[in-house]
Formats: C-alpha cells, sequence, structure tokens
C-alpha cells in the first residue's frame, strides 16, 4: 500500500503562536515552541512529531497568518 | 525519506496565495480575519480575475485589508461600503466588486446601505464578519452581541431591556428580494474554512454573472476582545454563537 | 448634441449640462428645492444615450459615498443636494478632499438652521468655503448667478475639480435653481473611454492589470509624519489653486465711491440696485466673487483704496463679510445687509439699507 509522507515549513517571523493549527493537526504533529520566540515575541508553531505527518493541509487550511506551506511525497 | 527530502518544490501541495502579500497581518493571534482574507486571495487568483476585482475595505479592524491582498482597494466610511460599491460596480460592470465589512459596519452604521444596496439586487458581494464584537475600537458591544455577553460597553453582560436583542441581520437580507445568495459559515475547522472558501467563490460567480447582491456571513471570534485564547474562543463560538447564528445557506436562487 | 437654446430652470440646466459633459454618474436624493436635477436626469434616460449611470440613493449619505466611490473610479461623478442634505454630506465631502479625487457636489441653497424653509438662502457659505466637514480641507466654490451659468459651471467645476483633483461645488440658491431663462447648452462630448480614463487617472481604482501594483483609495493613514506630508501636499495644491484660480465679475466700479459685494442671485439684485442709485447720483460699483473659494481678497482690497465704504449684501446673517473684512484689513467701514429665512430683498430695499449704513453718500 502506498504511503503519505508529509512535512510543513512554519514562516516563523509571520507565526503569531496562536495554536490553532497545532489543535486542527489530525496526526499530533504540531506544537508550539515551549521557550524559543520570534522578533515579535511569539511562540512559533513547529513539527514537534515530523514523521506523523501526512501532508493534509489541514494546519495551513486553518492559519489566519499564512504561515505554513505544506508538502506531501506519495511513496509506492 | 528525510524532511529535506520531502520539502522539494515538486512536492509542494499548499503555498500561501501569491495575492497575499508578505506584510505581517496586523490582526491578532488567531484572528479569523486572517483566514478570510487568504482565502480571498486564493479565490481572486484561482478564478483568474485579479484584474476585475475591487474590493471595499470598511472601518474597523479590516480597515487594512488593503494592506496585505495585492488588488486594487478603496477604503470606505464607517458603514458605507455597500453604497460605494452599489457605484463601483454601477460604473464598471465588468468588475467583481465586494465589500468586507464588520458587524458594527455592517449591522449598526452601515444597516441602512447594507439593506438598501441588497434590496436593489445590486451584483456585489458582501462578506460579513460577525464576532459579536467591535474589535479595533477595544471591544465595545455589536448589534449581533449576544445575550448576556460581556463587552466594555455591557460589563455586566448585555441586557435586552437595555440593550434590545442581537441583530440577525443575514436572515433580515435574505428576505429581501434583491438577494440570490445568503449564507453563513465560519472558518473555525479545515471542514469549516473549505466550505467557506465554496461560498465565497459561488458569491464571486454571483457578482460577475450578474445574479444579484450575494452575502457571506462568516460567524468570527475575537479572542481580544472576548478575552481567550485563539483555541478557547473557536469553543466559545461553536457552543454559544451558532446557536444564535446557525451555520448553512439561508437563501440560495442560482442553480448550480 | 449640437449646442442649443433653451428656456429652463437652473436645476434643469445643470441637468442637461451634465449630460452633455459626458458626465460618468449622478448619485442624488429628493430635498426641496433642487429635485428638478434628479428628475430632469431620470426623464433624460442619459443611460440610453451616453451610458451615464443615474441613482437615486437611499440617502443624501449613500449618494456622496457613491459619489467618493466614483471618483476613486477616476469617472466624472457628481451629486446635488440642498443645505440639510449638503450638511449630511460633509463627512463624504472630507473624504473625497483628503482622497484628493475628482467631484463636483451641487448646493442649492436654503433657508436654516435645521429643517428651516425651502425658500432661498446663502446661509451655507461658511459650510461650503470654510471646511464643512472635518479636517483641513478646502473645496472650490463657484457661485453662479444666472441659469447659464448653472449650465458652465457643470464644466468648469469638472475641469478644475480633474486638473487640480480635488471636489468642486457650485453654490447655487434657490432663486436660481427655480428661475427660467434662456441658456445656451453647450455640444454634447462623449464620456471617457476606459483607456482614457487608465491614462489620465493612474491612480484609479479600475481593477488591477499584471502590469501595475494595486491601486488604493483611502484617507486612513496612522503615520502621523506621513499624515503630515499629506496634509502639506493638501496645502500646496490649496496654495496653487488661490493663485491660479481666483474669478469675480465688476460693474460700475471704476467711478465707484461705493462698493457692494454680493454673490449669486443677490449680485443681480443690486445690480438693479446701483442703476437706481446712479439715477439718484450715488456712483456704486459692484464686485461679484464667482470662486467664493478661493476668495477674490486682492480684487477687494485694490477697490478698497478707491472707495469710501462697502456693503456687503447677502441672504444670510453675515457670512461673506468676514472675508470682505478681511480683504480690506480695516482700511474702511464694510457693513452688511442681508435677509433671513427665506426672504429675499428688492432693489429698493437693498438701495434703502446702503442709504441708512452710508447717509453721506447722498450728499
Amino acid at each position: 500500500m502506498a504511503k503519505v509522507l508529509g512535512a510543513v515549513t512554519v514562516n516563523q517571523e509571520r507565526c503569531k503562536g496562536c495554536d490553532l493549527c497545532v489543535v486542527a493537526c489530525p496526526t499530533k504533529v504540531l506544537a508550539l515552541q515551549p521557550k524559543e520566540v520570534n522578533n515579535k515575541g511569539y511562540h512559533f508553531a513547529y513539527m514537534q512529531n515530523p514523521e506523523a505527518c501526512i501532508g493534509c493541509s489541514s494546519c495551513a487550511t486553518v492559519c489566519p497568518d499564512g504561515c505554513i506551506e505544506v508538502y506531501r511525497v506519495i511513496v509506492k | 525519506m528525510t524532511i529535506e527530502e520531502i520539502i522539494k518544490p515538486e512536492n509542494r501541495v499548499y503555498a500561501k496565495p501569491r495575492l497575499l502579500n508578505d506584510n505581517n497581518m496586523h490582526y491578532c493571534p488567531g484572528c479569523s480575519h486572517g483566514v478570510v482574507h487568504r482565502l480571498i486571495a486564493e479565490i481572486v487568483e484561482e478564478m483568474g480575475i485579479e484584474d476585475k476585482t475591487i474590493g471595499i475595505a470598511p472601518v474597523g479592524c479590516a480597515v487594512f485589508a488593503y494592506n496585505y491582498v495585492d488588488i486594487d482597494w478603496i477604503e470606505a466610511a464607517h458603514g458605507r461600503a455597500p453604497a460605494i460599491a452599489t457605484a463601483v460596480k454601477r460604473l464598471n460592470p465588468s468588475r467583481m466588486v465586494f465589500t468586507y465589512q464588520g458587524d458594527g459596519d455592517l449591522a449598526a452604521i452601515g444597516t441602512c446601505e447594507t439593506i438598501h444596496a441588497a434590496n436593489r439586487g445590486e451584483n456585489i458581494v458582501i462578506i460579513f464578519i460577525n464576532n459579536g464584537i467591535y474589535g479595533m475600537t477595544g471591544g465595545q458591544m455589536a448589534p449581533t452581541t449576544l445575550e448576556g455577553m460581556k463587552t466594555s460597553t455591557t460589563p455586566y453582560g448585555r441586557r435586552i431591556d437595555l440593550n434590545g436583542y442581537p441583530l440577525n441581520i443575514t436572515s433580515l437580507v435574505a428576505q429581501l428580494d434583491g438577494t440570490c445568495y445568503v449564507t453563513r459559515q465560519a472558518v473555525h475547522t479545515p471542514a469549516a474554512v473549505r466550505k467557506t472558501k465554496n461560498a465565497i467563490k459561488q458569491a464571486f460567480q454571483n457578482s460577475m454573472d450578474g445574479k444579484g447582491t450575494s452575502l457571506v456571513e462568516i460567524v468570527s471570534t475575537c479572542s481580544s476582545g472576548w478575552k481567550m485564547t485563539p483555541v478557547q474562543a473557536n469553543k466559545w463560538m461553536e457552543e454559544n454563537m451558532f446557536a444564535k447564528y446557525p451555520l448553512g445557506d439561508i437563501k440560495n436562487t442560482v442553480k448550480q | 448634441m449640437k449646442e442649443e437654446v433653451r428656456l429652463m430652470k437652473g436645476n434643469e440646466a445643470i441637468a442637461h449640462a451634465a449630460i452633455r459633459y459626458g458626465v460618468d454618474g449622478y448619485f442624488g436624493y429628493p430635498i426641496t428645492p433642487q429635485s428638478e436635477i434628479l428628475e430632469t436626469l431620470e426623464a433624460e434616460m442619459p443611460w440610453e444615450t451616453t451610458g451615464m449611470v443615474v441613482l437615486q440613493a437611499e440617502s443624501e449619505v449613500a449618494a456622496i459615498n457613491m459619489v467618493y466611490a466614483g471618483a476613486a473610479c477616476g469617472k466624472a461623478v457628481m451629486t446635488s443636494s440642498s443645505s440639510p442634505g449638503v450638511s449630511l454630506k460633509q463627512e463624504g465631502i472630507s473624504y473625497i478632499a483628503a482622497g484628493e479625487l475628482p467631484a463636483l457636489i451641487v448646493n442649492v441653497m436654503r433657508g436654516g438652521p435645521g429643517l428651516g424653509t425651502i425658500h432661498p438662502s446663502q446661509a451655507d457659505y461658511f459650510q461650503a468655503t470654510k471646511g464643512g466637514g472635518h479636517g483641513d480641507y478646502h473645496l472650490i466654490v463657484l457661485a453662479p448667478s444666472t441659469v447659464q451659468e448653472m449650465a458652465d459651471f457643470v464644466t468648469l467645476g469638472f475641469d478644475l475639480a480633474f486638473k487640480y483633483r480635488t471636489p468642486a461645488m457650485i453654490l447655487a440658491d434657490g432663486i436660481v435653481g427655480q428661475m427660467m431663462e434662456k441658456v445656451v447648452l453647450p455640444p454634447a462630448r462623449p464620456r471617457r473611454t476606459d483607456e482614457e480614463i487608465a491614462r489620465q487617472c493612474p491612480w484609479a481604482i479600475t481593477g488591477r492589470p499584471a502590469t501595475r501594483k494595486p491601486n488604493v483609495i483611502t484617507t486612513l493613514e496612522l503615520d502621523t509624519a506621513q499624515m503630515e506630508r499629506n496634509n502639506e501636499r493638501y496645502q500646496r495644491t490649496y496654495h496653487v489653486i488661490e493663485q491660479n484660480e481666483v474669478r469675480y465679475e465688476k460693474f460700475m466700479t471704476e467711478d465707484a465711491d461705493y462698493l457692494i459685494v454680493a454673490f449669486g442671485s443677490m449680485a443681480r439684485i443690486c445690480q438693479k440696485s446701483i442703476e437706481e442709485a446712479r439715477e439718484q447720483g450715488i456712483k456704486i460699483g459692484l464686485i461679484r466673487p464667482i470662486t467664493l473659494w478661493p476668495f477674490p481678497y486682492q480684487a477687494i482690497k485694490e477697490l478698497s483704496d478707491k472707495v469710501k465704504g462697502i456693503l456687503v449684501v447677502e441672504l444670510n446673517a453675515g457670512q461673506m463679510i468676514e472675508d470682505v473684512r478681511l480683504a480690506v484689513e480695516g482700511n474702511l467701514p464694510v457693513h452688511h445687509f442681508g435677509r433671513l429665512g427665506g426672504i429675499v430683498p428688492n432693489p429698493q430695499e437693498v438701495l434703502e439699507a446702503f442709504n441708512n449704513k452710508f447717509p453721506d453718500a447722498k450728499k
């Protein structure tokens, strides 16, 4: 069966750490940086659990700031 | 396969639309405005109408919409966007003209313009962000504020005897013969965002096809005004706002 | 349509002149004594001939914002109203000025304040020339005294508005709006094409072609330094207008011992007063400001050196007199005569007032 591998990038300076992508992710890939902040002081989102990503774009769909790009590869 | 191998241009399945420019949006974290701005940019790109689209920005938080979506914009006086859209569309019938308004702009100071533009059946789109509060001025009561909801001008909660009832303006507009498509949506989940995108797309098509006025209400959050986290605000919206403002099409006279 | 001689009301002349000028849109709301402008346009159905949009809006507020919108698109657009309605338009006019947009606003004045009366007045002089709405701005204000000027000032108003990217106002009164006179209507010219608008108004909202950046018409600027620069730019434009666009008319001023200053319909009445005065041996001249802003300060100052006194005659309690006094800088007595509440004085009444104010003139 084909396996879907996904990954996302987060524009750290655009991200405001609103947490909505974290909640929207069905496979618990994303989290907010617990300590690190961007230039505006926000704890930005990152892939805490990257191997779980299926590239479904749910995070990018709910992101209010257009920070997230989604990549997907189907491995047969 | 490593993450670096996945993150390559040929594997990209989602990126912010080109028309949503790189300016950092001034909205608070989690604000629904950002999602709707992005959807507008996506739809205009997908429909190939960026040379035909004219946006009318309101007074309120979305006053700076023109800083983020790279189309031609006119910034309206408070509440007057439907009158402005009326004239722009009448003088430029081949253009796709939409207003972008909040609940104070559309349902309080601009009620007259909203009702009459819709009643004339102007071939415009009204995008209505309803979060039940005045965001830009610091969280005052809006016409759509729910009963009991605390705002800076209803610090003990909205009282019907003092402040009247929450105004369901979208249902009111749906009764007007000039409207062809009136719908209420939200952007709190991926599925809701996709439905909203389809709704706005249909509304834009109606404007191009000259079918009459389309109004897309987006029940939204204002986490700063509501004094909640964005995640809490979404939950509160589902539990409270949707009871008074249920999602779904209210009117659609256009065959799809 | 060729040049044509017609008999019509001043209000009707404005409507016909607008169609012939190639106006793109008129947005109005009924109010006495100017409703004939909207009525005439609806009857002429110019959308069938020139493509001009005519719309009866839901309010004066909506109408002026439609004008703001059309002007933002680089179109030649106008509205008309009368005093209470023009008060409602003030916010929109301020936006049009701040947006540096060309537009024409017609005020056929009636008596105020409040709902006032439907009878003629000139009591909106302050409102028209000193701002009216909020912020530091000016309108180019044209004061017609004949039906011919009602027609001519549509062309002049739009030409100046587009030349300086600023709103212009025709400040008429109920007399000029309602009276019938011979008028020569200009030959019709075509409305500008979208290509011409895009070329002449590169700032216009047209929908963004791939060849340019987005155009935005906004009057909001939170950066105070930039907002000051914006204001300085407005003021530079106003200064150029003050240098180049002052218009006035003189009548029998060459040998005058006294001067009457009056505008609009009052200037016509005062001409007759002056003729009667001269039969009695009193040499009065008249200066009629045609542009109330920019005001002919210099012309009045020059004449003030040659006369003994000035009477300002207006259908108000004394508004333009303030500008006349500024012009003469205290050099000589300046008196006022006006009737209020919609009453229009006859020439004898004006002359009687003059004799009361300047008893030495007869000697």
